[in-house]
């Protein structure tokens, strides 16, 4: 066991290196936009159910009306959103953070 | 053969075999880790049911259904938001906070802040959490007995509340994490059967077309004369009727439901149970899967509802819907298979609700006593000094007392819609931990003033303007019909207390010097890469 000063100089090292700052890039630069994207979709279906009722009651098929479409479509991006970041999490953030953790784990050991 | 007996037989069967769970888990739990995460060792797909059987409530389950057969379209805003809230847990909170963390939330907060007074912060503030969400169950339970049991007096409704926390209390003492999880996972898979079982009745019964089903649910149910108004926003919430001030009710709601899922303590503790950052991943990807098709089978049951039994009969077993699933499925039965059939299905999703709320309350009950025993006493009483056995020990007697709390609150608190009830619950978690979870996470210059000031700010203001609201006093609906102290328009906090939450970290943070550089760089590197996260128990 290392001493908690001894460990702290650690993380600081590995904060300033070039492979952690891509690191956080690709998850910041990925997780931060989206979070952003999904609540402002998710807030304008929630504002086209309170102002824009008319247009919600629009049918499109039968008893099918845009705002059950949009509500469903919600579902599907939710879906979508979900799969997107697991494949972008094994693609660009896993392989980095693994080597980093066993370079740590090397050093603090 | 009575529903009633079928019922009890089915019931006592799941309760059976969860006892069984339970007494199989307590000999495999030793450590505090296996008490408070069940030893880090359920796998993703595991982990991922047992998010589902969090999450899946009695207000999933009966609560929307319920809103859906009464209100039409407002209902399915609930599913939306408790669904798309996932994505917040997915890509900002689950992994980094299984990579920082131990056992609680207060153990990602404490990590760079001075401990005790983030400790005591996040403890009350999660207890409150879960005592309100404890609330909407036990509301949940009382209503579906007088349906199922044919028992409609209050003592009645008493016993059954009492026997449900007794249950749970068994579960959480004996069977911590590991033996809650099992049952969290047993009921996903009941209540995710049953539900499809229902659903697939009544979509056959339409031929498969749901713009029959939709047209059906809107003449039976919508209102008269103008019954197509069923199938578009407006008939609960921000009706015209309440001018702007419903209007702006309805955008609250919905930032509470999209912003509450990740500040949830029982939630949260979830991450916990796996072994690495990727099956916490995994987890919450599984238990997406799982809540979204829950949530359109939710669909189908509300309008199935409306459709077939219609509103004025729910509204007359249950003045808040609670009980449109269970009348369904009776109906649904009867109509495909008689009398018989009728008596049976409505046993089997009264039996499977009756274990969704079991489970649920096991889990929230296991959240508190986790924070009580961890965080207050032997964080702040103890200052860290209390060995792992004497936190057990103090983990089982907390659950014991919080049991017999929500009990008394459950009995107290009858007759309003449980989901409404847990969108409080969530607009109290979205205003009090999410702001100091996602500051401790990514700001760097986030401090322990922040930290207390985010989570009492956003929990005070969210609980003082629920008293304040009308859903506390003054009207036939409120929880106090004789009184009237309203001061605050809204009956959801959350577009007020959520921000303030925020507001409170920030300036929190800004007015106090402390900032630990090094700490960041810790919490910042560990979260980020699983360097020195907590690792599994091996048995």
């Amino acid at each position: 066991m290392t001493t908690r000063e001894h460990d702290a100089s650690v993380y600081e090292q590995v904060q300033e290196s070039t492979e952690f700052q891509t690191l956080k890039r690709h998850f910041r630069r990925w997780t931060f936009p989206m979070t952003v994207a999904f609540l402002a979709w998710y807030l304008l279906y929630v504002v086209l159910s309170g102002w824009a009722r008319g247009f919600m009651g629009i049918k499109l098929l039968g008893e099918i009306n845009v705002g059950l479409v949009l509500g469903l479509l919600q579902f599907v991006s939710t879906f979508l959103i979900a799969w997107a970041y697991s494949r972008h999490a094994e693609k660009k953030l896993d392989p980095i953070a693994d080597k980093l953790r066993h370079e740590v784990e090397e050093k603090t050991q | 053969m009575s529903s009633t007996t079928l019922g009890m037989i089915l019931f006592l069967a799941f309760v059976a075999a969860t006892l069984a769970i339970t007494f199989w888990a307590s000999r495999q739990t030793k450590t505090a880790a296996d008490y408070y995460a069940g030893g880090r060792s359920f796998s993703g797909v595991q982990n991922g049911l047992a998010i589902g059987g969090d999450y899946m409530s009695a207000a999933s389950f009966l609560g929307i259904a319920g809103i859906i057969a009464l209100s039409g379209y407002d209902g399915f805003l609930y599913s939306i938001g408790f669904l798309v809230a996932w994505l917040v847990a997915l890509l900002l909170v689950a992994e980094l906070m299984r990579n920082s963390g131990k056992f609680t939330m207060a153990d990602v907060l404490a990590f760079r802040m001075s401990p005790r007074p983030v400790r005591t912060a996040a403890g009350v503030s999660t207890i409150v959490v879960s005592i309100f969400y404890l609330l909407a169950q036990m509301v949940g339970a009382g209503a579906l007995v007088g349906l199922l049991l044919g028992i409609t007096g209050e003592a009645g409704k008493a016993w059954t509340i009492v026997g449900v926390g007794a249950l749970m209390i068994v579960y959480v003492v004996f069977g911590g994490m590991k033996g809650t999880t099992w049952v969290q996972i047993v009921k996903a898979v009941l209540l995710m059967g049953g539900a499809a079982l229902v659903t697939l009745l009544v979509l056959g019964k339409y031929g498969f077309n749901l713009s029959a089903l939709l047209g059906q649910a809107a003449a039976t149910s919508g209102p008269p004369g103008n019954p197509g108004n069923f199938l578009i926003p407006g008939l609960k919430y921000g009706t015209e009727a309440q001018g702007l001030a419903g209007k702006i009710d309805l955008i609250s709601l919905g930032l509470a439901l999209v912003l509450g899922t990740a500040g949830l303590p029982h939630i949260l503790i979830r991450f916990y149970t796996v072994p690495t950052a990727k099956d916490a991943r995994k987890s919450v990807l599984w238990g997406i899967g799982i809540i979204g098709v829950f949530y359109l089978l939710t669909l189908v049951l509300g309008f199935g509802a409306a459709a077939l039994v219609g509103k004025a009969k729910i509204a007359a077993g249950d003045a808040a819907g609670n009980t449109a699933a269970p009348m369904l499925a009776q109906q649904i039965g009867q109509d495909m298979f008689g009398p018989v059939g009728g008596t049976i299905l409505l046993a089997l999703i009264g039996a499977v609700a009756f274990a969704t709320i079991l489970a649920v309350v096991a889990g929230l009950t296991l959240a508190s006593s986790s924070s009580f025993s961890h965080d207050l006493y032997a964080h702040v009483f103890k200052r860290g000094q209390a060995s792992e056995r004497q936190e057990v020990v103090v983990a089982r007697v907390s659950a014991f007392v919080i049991g017999a709390v929500a009990i008394g609150l459950g009995i107290l608190a009858q007759g309003q819609n449980v989901a409404f009830l847990v969108a409080l619950a969530f607009a109290v978690a979205a205003s009090g931990n999410l702001p100091a979870i996602l500051y401790s996470l990514f700001w760097k210059r986030f401090n322990t003033a922040g930290a207390v000031s985010a989570i009492y700010g956003g929990l005070v203001s969210a609980l003082l303007l629920v008293i304040f609201s009308p859903v506390v006093s003054g009207g036939p609906t409120a929880l106090f019909k004789t009184a009237d102290f309203v001061l605050f328009p809204l009956s959801n906090p959350g577009i007020v207390s959520i921000p303030l939450g925020f507001l409170c970290g920030w300036l929190g943070t800004i007015l106090s010097k402390e900032y630990n550089a090094a700490k960041y760089a810790e919490i910042e590197v560990r979260s980020l890469t699983g360097v020195g996260a907590e690792k599994a128990t091996p048995h």
